[in-house]
Formats: C-alpha cells, structure tokens, sequence
C-alpha cells in the first residue's frame, strides 16, 4: 500500500548504552567468570551483529550462587520489612533513571520496538519493584497470617519475550518477601539481567541477594535440581514446564509456571470495528506476536467476518516494520533465527494442511530475524496453527454464530492463559467471561498488564499468579 | 440381633455419578476392624470405574461451578444436617473401622458434622476473602475472582477415615469443583456410608464420586488421566515412593498438585520454635484442628478481568 507521506528514519540513538566487550557471572556481589571459562555470544536480532560476549554458567556456577544465595538469606529475610522495602524502592528509582538506557539495550538484544520497551516493558519494570517495594513492610497485613515467613533461595528462569519485564516479575516479589535470588535469563537475551546486577550494587543491595546466571537450559536445569533451592520460579514454554514439574516432584520445592498460551480474541457482530481491529494487532503484533497471552486465535461473528478481516488486512498493511531502534516502528525483529525458523516451520504446515495464508506486503530487512505480520483464514479448530503455540506475528482467523459456539471454541485448548472479548453488550462480556476458562480476560481492550493485577494461566498455561496480593503467595511458606 | 432377630446386612457399593453402582471389576475385598474381625466386603475398584467417576464429575462440573456460592452452601449444609441424623450409624461404622471407644468415635463425628457447617458457611466468602478490584493504573475496572480448578482427585487420608475424610471432600466441593474420591483402602466403610448422605442432600449426581479398593491402582490411572485438573496426594502421605510417582504422573497436563506434606497446615497458635510450624507429616495430622483455608485455596484458579471504564466528557466535576 502506497502511503501518502513517507517517514522520514527516527533512529533512538544508541550512544545511551555502554555495552561492554564481555560480561562474567553475577555471584555474590560479583562478576566472574563461569568455572569452565566457557562463554557465549549474544547477538542484537535486527542486524545479527555480535553485541557482546558473556560467560556461560554451568553446574558448579549454579551451586556457587545458589551457596551466595543461601549465605545472604538469613540477614537478608531478617531484616526488617521496612529495610529490605528502601531497598527497593531504591532499585526502582534507579530503573526509572536509567530507562532509556535499559529500553535502548533492551530493544539491541531483544529485537523489538523502542517504541515498546520505552513505553511498555521499562514503565512497567519500574511500577513493579515500586509496588513490592511498598508490600515488603506490610506482609502481616496481606491475608497470608501473622508473620509469614519467605521460603529461602529462589532459583528464577525467565525468557526472552519481556527479559527485563519478566526478571521485575520473578525477582520484584521475591526480595519483598525475604527471599533471595538465582535468575538465569534467556540466552538470546542476557544483557538486561547483567545490567540489572550493576543497579543492584548501585542501590547497595548485600552481597548474594541476587545472583544472575546467563546461559543455558542445562544451568536452568540444573538450578531446578539443586538441593538447596527452595522455590522454583519459571516463565517459558510448556514443554519446559512439564519438564520442571516433574523434576521437583516428590521434593518440597514450590513453583510456580507461567507458560505458553493460544488465546483466543473474540468479536461479536456489535463491536466497533476500528476499536477491534486497533485490539487485534495489539493482541497479536504487540512484541511481533512472541507474547504467551497473545490473542493468536481471532474467533469473529460470521456476519461480520468479511468485513472485519478488510479493516484488519488494510490496519497490517500500514505496520512499520524494520529498524527497531526507529522510534515509527511497529514491528521489530524475530528474537533468534531458531525462533524464527520455528514460525516459519508452523506457517508452513499452516500452508499445507490446507489454511490460507495473507501476509502484509511489506520489505525485510536483509540482514536479521524478520517475519512479516501474517494471518490465516479458512482455519479450522484441527489445524495446527489453530492449536500450537507459534509465538510470532501469525493470527488464525475462525469464526462462529452464537456466544456458545464461542466460549467451546475459545476454551478448545489445552491452554488457558488469555482471552479477549469485543462487543457493546456488558451482559454479553460478563456472561463470556466469566465461561472462559483463562486466567486474564480482557473486554474492548487487550494486553494490558499492571503490577497490581494477578497474572497466570488455567490448565497447561500454568499455576501461580504473578501480580499483586496473589503474586505475594508463590514467594511465602503459606 | 436382639430378640433372635437377624440383621439386615448392608451391601456396601460405590457412589458415582449419583448411582450406587458395583465395581465393574465385580471384585469386592474384604474390610475387618481393627481387631480383625470381619465386617463387611467393600467393592475394589477398577482403573475402568476411576475414568467412570472422571467422566460423572466433569458432567456435573459445569452444573456445580455455575451454581451460586449461595446455593452450594445450603447443600453443604444440608450434608451436615442428614449426617447428624445419621449419626448413630456413623459413630458405630467409624469405631469400628479406627478402632475407637463409643465416646471417641462420637466425638469424631461430631467433628466432622460441623466440619460441615464451617466449609457450608466458607462458599460465599471465599470469593471476597481471595478476590478483589485490582487498583491498576490507568482507566481500568480490573477484577479478580476465584474460580474452581475442575475435576480434582482426592486421595482420603488412610487413618482418618471419616472425619479426614470429610476434611478433605467438603473444601474441594465448596469452592465449586467436583471430586473424585479415592476412600481409606483398609477402612473404606465411612466412606461409602457418606455416599448414601451426599446423594440424600440435594447435591447433583457426579459431584463427589466416591471408590473404594486399592489406592495405588487407582490413583495411578487418574493422575495421570487427561481430564483430571488437580490432585490430593493426602492419602499417600504414608507411602513417598507413590506419592513422588503420583506427582510425576501429575505433570503430564500440569495438574495442581496438593503435596502430603502441605496437606495439613498448622492452626493459629500452633507457631513456635523456628522450624515448628512446618507442615506436618499426614500420617500425625491432627484432624480435628482449625482447618484454616489452605484446602479451599489450593484448587481454585484466578480469573482477571479487565474493562476500559471510560469518561465522562471533559469536566468530570458535575457529578
């Protein structure tokens, strides 16, 4: 689609960020190299380019940390709450001074829009450590008993979606509750996570209260395993979760697993469209699709599917897609090439068992991860890309007639993470919602997140919450 | 047996889906005091009967879940009202199966019918106790309610065979799941007693579906069984070894998993020495302690829902 005026490049500048050639493990208060020397290379997605080179923890790493771990717990849940809260408080005004610097390396190493780690993923890492820094001197009064005791050493897994996002989630209610902290961040996506230990030790945080493991699925694995961890807190796929579920059976270790996700984002035939279609690319497009609660299943009124899916074709076709350092862009890169060849591989079948596939016609940039904003008709609820998680820019479009014929296909998942409903009627909204069986319904609005608000999953997206008074549980013996 | 007259013996059956039917299996075993002395057989369930009883409570779920928090707590207690009328019966049948005095047994059942009455009352305010408007920031109505996690499993605790029992059935069922029960192998009595109450107090067949008959054959297949949401392991406290494979099973489709050992919670003042609190091994449970919530929370979902709320034009102040 010719556009009427073209953009001119609005590049957010790098020169903010200061990425250092190499990084080391974050163990006890300091970096150091991983016990094998090995290292890996992390690369920024949109261009391929090698940003830095950072150490890759193995076993012994994991049991190094999880002793530093273990060493600073006892002074560090006696504090008093009101201590271990300033801390806090100080992290998070120090993320809230450093955002555009972290929003910068966050959109390098991640791949996604400048647009959304300034105004999404950095707002929010922000507010998150503001709201569990005010709980940590107020626990008495969250519902969980007098004096509810932290559970000891975390071990933290995170992905690459939301790295900084997610490390906020997992380690923001941890400290507020006494306990210490193992993360292993994504292997795609470490620098955040490093970066974050040196705002650690700038808001003087003791020494092994958080320890940050960079590398692989055999570290997390590992830190699973280890003796001395108490709470097992991870947010990736569900097979992973599975995984972890039964590796700490028979143990005493509490979890909690946010996994993957196949929402379903209804329109009714009285919705507004242009509100529907802004929702759907927001629920689908937002981080190029690679959210676990994005609306990835589009479940229309037939009566008003023709014409929905022209306003929603025509929307696409004005995302910008390119340089996500471009303030004007839309869509950024694929995070890793594995990722990318895991949605091609899906699109693909989508192809061959018989969907039809429109993709916005715009240009990929040669070098990088790219995938054009991508939707399937003619879907059926059989189709794998009707069913697997394919976690990028891909929406399967199905319709139905009636409100029930919504809800059973809605609910037609092994899934139950996120839905979205649209429609004029709040009778309508309150009877569809409250017949999905997901954890986090949005009604005329999608992929909204706020630290006071409980998120999690019904069925295989997971148990636990995270967010708010809930969010507080997963960290307390209670 | 008083005046010559023979008794009538009871056939003790399953309770599923609202029927009373036999093992499919047709087996029965024998069930004896704690003396030895025989008292009657009880039906041993098959792995066919366990699917049988997932497939009766996940016909009743949608039925039950959607039912008011009010309503479910007149049935509730309803329970607690045919029981006392029982009582009798139950203070014999459980002074038998654990081997208590008349008077310890009656005290047991007096336990359990108020047990009862406490989890009736819990239906309408767990909700408020767990749920709540969420003050996000930005023009948002956000709510969260507690919902029931489905079809639960519960493996009754071995010793306890009644008022453990209730303990473990009525949170389940308040909070709007359905049950599938797995019965004290060696004192399963109680239980199939507790049936013929259930299915006299107005609760909708396949609520709670009660087997009796070996726990590890049974468990197995429904741990691992699809269609089942969450799981109790209580009744395997004694046993790691099946407890740890029940677990592993369990993951399979990311069941909630209620561990033996977080299965009894200490009561308010119980806290003492560092350490003391500690959940309990099963097999010491104190029953009769304040059961506090945890049995409620443990198979209930969060559902978040969020709204735009809009304004209303520019002034905002003529209201």
């Amino acid at each position: 689609m010719a556009s009427a005026f073209d953009y001119a490049p609005a590049p957010e500048s790098r020169s903010v960020v200061d990425i250092a050639p190499s990084y080391g493990l974050f163990i006890d208060g300091e970096f150091t190299e991983a016990a094998d020397g090995k290292v890996f290379k992390t690369v920024s997605p949109s261009s391929e380019e090698v940003l830095s080179e950072v150490a890759r923890a193995g076993a012994e790493d994991v049991d190094r940390a999880v002793k530093a771990a273990r060493r600073a717990f006892e002074k560090w849940s006696a504090l008093p709450g009101s201590e271990r809260a300033k801390y806090l408080f100080r992290i998070a005004r120090i993320i809230q001074e450093r955002s555009r610097e972290l929003a910068v390396l966050e959109t390098l190493d991640n791949g996604k829009p400048i647009r959304e780690t300034r105004d999404a993923d950095l707002p929010l890492v922000a507010a998150h450590f503001f709201y569990y820094a005010g709980w940590a001197d107020k626990l008495d009064h969250a519902g969980y008993g007098a004096n509810p005791r932290p559970l000891g050493v975390a071990g933290q897994i995170i992905p690459w979606n939301f790295p900084l996002l997610m490390l906020a989630w997992k380690i923001a209610p941890a400290l507020a509750t006494g306990n210490t902290v193992v993360l292993k961040p994504a292997e795609t996506t470490p620098l955040s996570a490093l970066f974050f230990a040196d705002i650690c030790r700038q808001a003087g945080l003791p020494r092994g209260v958080v320890n940050i493991l960079t590398g692989y699925g055999d570290a997390g694995s590992a830190l699973v395993e280890h003796p001395d961890v108490n709470k097992v807190a991870f947010t990736g796929s569900t097979a992973v979760g599975k995984a972890i579920a039964r590796q700490i059976a028979g143990t005493d270790k509490k979890a909690t697993l946010e996994l993957g996700g196949k929402g379903a984002n209804i329109v009714f035939d009285d919705a507004p469209v242009d509100q529907a279609v802004e929702g759907i690319v927001t629920g689908i497009f937002f981080n190029q699709g690679q959210v676990c609660c994005a609306g990835s299943r589009l479940l229309v009124q037939e009566s008003v599917q023709d014409e929905l899916l022209h306003s929603l074709k025509r929307r696409l076709s004005t995302l910008r897609l390119g340089d996500p350092l471009d303030k004007n862009t839309d869509i950024g890169a694929i995070n890793s090439e594995e990722q990318l060849s895991r949605i091609t591989a899906l699109v693909e079948s989508g192809e061959a068992e018989g969907a039809e596939r429109w993709s916005a016609p715009c240009e990929l940039p040669s070098a990088g991860y790219w995938f054009a904003p991508t939707l399937f008709t003619n879907v059926t609820q059989a189709h794998t890309v009707a069913r697997d998680e394919i976690f990028g820019p891909v929406l399967s479009v199905l319709s139905f007639r009636t409100p029930d014929e919504a809800v059973a296909k809605a609910n037609n998942t092994q899934y139950g993470l996120s839905a979205g409903i649209w429609t004029e009627k709040g009778s309508r909204i309150l009877a569809v919602a409250g017949k999905l069986r997901a954890g986090v319904v949005w009604a005329n609005t999608f992929n909204k997140f706020d630290p006071t608000s409980p998120f999690g999953g019904y069925k295989e997206s997971g148990f636990g919450r995270e967010g708010g008074r809930h969010g507080l549980e997963a960290y307390l013996d209670v | 047996m008083s005046d010559g007259r023979l008794s009538v013996f009871k056939t003790y059956k399953l309770y599923v889906g609202g029927k009373f039917p036999r093992s499919e299996s047709g087996r029965v075993y024998e069930v004896t005091d704690s003396k030895g002395a025989w008292l009657g057989h009880a039906p041993q369930s098959s792995r066919k009967d366990a699917r049988d009883a997932v497939v009766a409570a996940r016909k009743a779920f949608g039925g039950w879940s959607g039912a008011t928090a009010y309503n479910r707590g007149q049935i509730l207690y309803r329970v607690a009202e045919m029981l006392e009328g029982r009582r009798e019966q139950f203070v014999r049948e459980v002074a038998d199966a654990e081997g208590l005095s008349k008077s310890k047994a009656a005290a047991v059942v007096d336990a359990a019918i108020d047990r009862w009455v406490w989890y009736a009352g819990w239906t309408d305010k767990i909700g408020q106790i767990v749920g709540g408007a969420n003050p996000v920031a930005g023009p948002f109505l956000n709510l969260s309610t507690p919902e029931p996690t489905g079809v639960v499993t519960v493996l009754a605790p071995q010793e306890s065979s009644f008022l453990g029992l209730v303990s473990v059935i009525a949170p389940v069922i308040a909070t709007g799941n359905t049950a599938v029960v797995i019965a004290s192998a060696d004192a399963p009595l109680p239980a199939l007693s507790l049936g013929e109450v259930l299915a006299t107090s107005d609760l909708p067949g396949g609520v709670v579906n009660i087997l009796s008959g070996r726990t590890a054959e049974l468990a197995v297949p429904l741990a691992s069984h699809q269609d089942v949401n969450a799981i109790d392991l209580t009744g395997a406290g004694g046993d790691a070894e099946l407890a740890k494979e029940l677990e592993t099973a369990a993951a399979d489709n990311l069941k909630r998993v209620l561990r033996p050992s977080a299965s009894r919670r200490p009561a308010k003042g119980e806290q003492g020495e560092k350490g003391a609190d500690r959940p309990q091994p099963v097999d010491k449970a104190d029953w009769s302690a304040d059961p506090g919530t945890h049995r409620l929370t443990a198979f209930l979902e969060t559902k978040t829902v969020w709204h735009p709320t809009g304004a209303l034009g520019a002034s905002g102040s003529s209201y």
